[in-house]
């Protein structure tokens, strides 16, 4: 069996941040597996420009963005096999992948790094009545027939979720000539950008209806009509608000799924919050010596914070395999827990012997809240309370943790992060 | 005198601003609630400006098209004609990034050029 000191599973933004960070701190032997034809992952679609200012103090398109990675990757002469399908992950870190020129094989991997990005919720997921025809696609589907493959998926558009792909399709396919009627949210608020709303809704004078959803699908062979109806506080239709839309199109923007059918079969505790693993300071799963970053951990709204967390993870599956595939010793731990209006945290836990100086912990709230305060309690003791004009459930949210501050309480047990009005 | 809405794009705030006008001078600026949206309310009213991003058919590549930003802000009243000339070229891989694929696309003195790599092929 081939063997390498760390493999990367998937070649976007995550997997590319963690294999340089992973070169940087003195591994030789790093891997990355990717199933498309090429490196960048879902960057190489998104042609719009926002990416990157954190980074690289610049606006960058998406596939910029990619390549200022690729190319530090192909610098590093870090290995890499496209076309290629991991099947399984065992919990001892034997990685089964495939491919049509290798067929299927078997690599020993001193640390697995869990890069694998997410997947848009299908329509089989929305309970959509009506019929079953072609026309329908998700939004990053759409996204990716337009931009890499030159093909215009339909001429008369409707759109069903206001996350920012959808948002970001309204416009292109606006520009590309076609007439995006309407854009239903079943929330009373959206979970996209303003600027995203502003620039390619408002611009184009595309209504977005927020309350709204689907509740006919027309046409047996082709989509030919799209009805839309406003709901009410329990998200349930209102009858007799019914509006048709004629249309040839629909497409879904209806949330992200991180993908872990693999991290679950090398047996990874997941998050029933984010649908990503459970992970302590190291980013580091329950399974010793398999990492996880990017939007496999949980979904992230910047590729800036994406490439952050990547490059921790990178480093700490380096320093794993450094000292001989063996954890270091457990020091004290400490759990973290998310509470009123805040959902969830990542990371879950912090061993407070083996963390940095500095912690970053990031988190996302429920709801939308106005003028409320970010507050964090070490055990009963409030030592945060941070006033926000706005914390939105399509924001992702930080606080950073001092290790210094935490090594001051002898038995800290729990961290939380709560949302207060004052 | 002429009154424009808007919402500001600043933060997820997403304040609701009117802007008061006159013969093009701004009288007014209300509703925004930080200097971010008086600033965003002024240029937005006497300067909107947009990237446009779009792609272009390529010739001989390893890819069919590749990805194109104006590489700074055009008038957005420009937008559907500075996506009528994207739409009017074709380029021959392979191609770089910041290659230009468009010199002064509709006389903003933007250039429009690439922003991936694409191969020659065959």
């Amino acid at each position: 069996m081939i063997s390498y000191d760390i493999v990367i599973i998937g070649g976007g933004p995550a997997g590319l941040a963690a294999a340089v960070s992973a070169r940087e701190a003195g591994v030789d032997k790093i891997l990355i597996l990717e199933r498309d034809k090429e490196l960048g992952g879902i960057l190489n679609q998104c042609i719009h420009n926002g990416f990157g200012l954190h980074t690289f103090k610049e606006e960058l398109t998406g596939p910029e963005y990619a390549w200022r990675f690729i190319e530090k990757v192909l610098e590093a002469k870090i290995e890499y096999r496209l076309d290629t399908m991991v099947m399984d992950i065992s919990e001892d870190r034997v990685v089964t992948a495939m491919s049509k020129n290798d067929g299927m094989y078997q690599i020993k991997a001193g640390a697995v790094i869990l890069a694998m990005g997410c997947r848009e919720r299908p329509r089989g997921a929305l309970n959509i009545p009506g019929y079953r025809p072609a026309g329908i696609f998700s939004a990053g589907t759409a996204q990716r027939l337009v931009n890499i493959e030159g093909y215009m998926p339909g001429r008369e558009v409707v759109i069903l979720g206001s996350g920012d792909i959808g948002l970001i399709m309204a416009r292109r396919m606006t520009l590309e000539g076609a007439k995006v009627k309407v854009v239903a949210e079943l929330l009373p608020y959206s979970g996209g950008l303003k600027r995203n709303i502003v620039q390619c809704l408002d611009d184009f004078g595309i209504p977005l209806k927020l309350s709204h959803t689907v509740v006919d699908i027309e046409g047996r062979e082709h989509v030919s009509a799209v009805t839309i109806a406003a709901v009410d506080e329990n998200r349930k239709p209102i009858p007799g608000t019914e509006e048709r839309y004629t249309c040839d199109t629909l497409l879904l923007s209806c949330g992200l799924i991180p993908e872990n059918e693999l991290s679950k079969k090398a047996g990874v505790e997941m998050s029933r919050i984010t649908s990503g693993p459970v992970v302590n300071e190291s980013l580091e799963t329950n399974v010793p010596g398999i990492f996880a970053c990017g939007n496999v951990l949980h979904v992230h709204d910047l590729v800036d914070y994406v490439s952050e967390e990547a490059q921790r993870a990178g480093a700490n599956a380096a320093k794993f395999v450094l000292a001989g595939g063996t954890e270091a010793p457990k020091g004290h731990v400490v759990e973290l827990k998310a509470e009123s209006g805040a959902r969830y945290t990542v990371p879950s836990t912090i061993d407070i012997d083996r963390m940095d100086d500095l912690l970053t912990v990031r988190f996302r709230v429920g709801d939308v809240y106005k003028d409320s305060y970010v507050s964090v309690y070490f055990d009963d003791e409030r030592v945060m309370h941070n006033k926000k004009r706005i914390l939105a459930p399509g924001e992702m949210e930080q606080i950073i943790l001092q290790k210094k501050k935490l090594a001051e309480i002898k038995d800290l047990k729990t961290i939380t992060i709560k949302i207060e009005a004052e | 005198m002429e009154r424009k809405e808007l919402t500001c794009i600043g933060c997820p705030m997403g304040c609701q601003i009117t802007v008061e006008l006159e013969h093009g001078e701004i009288l007014s600026v209300k509703g925004n609630t930080c200097a971010i949206g008086d600033k965003y309310a002024r240029n937005e009213v006497l300067h909107p400006e947009r990237t446009v991003t779009s792609t272009v058919v390529v010739d001989g590549g390893d890819k069919p098209r590749v990805s194109v930003k104006t590489a700074g802000n055009i008038p957005k009243d420009r937008i559907f004609d500075c996506m009528k000339e994207i739409d009017a070229v074709r380029v021959q891989a392979p191609v770089r990034i910041g290659d230009v694929m468009i010199e002064n696309v509709v006389d903003s003195g933007v250039n429009v050029v690439a922003t991936r790599n694409i191969s020659a092929v065959g």
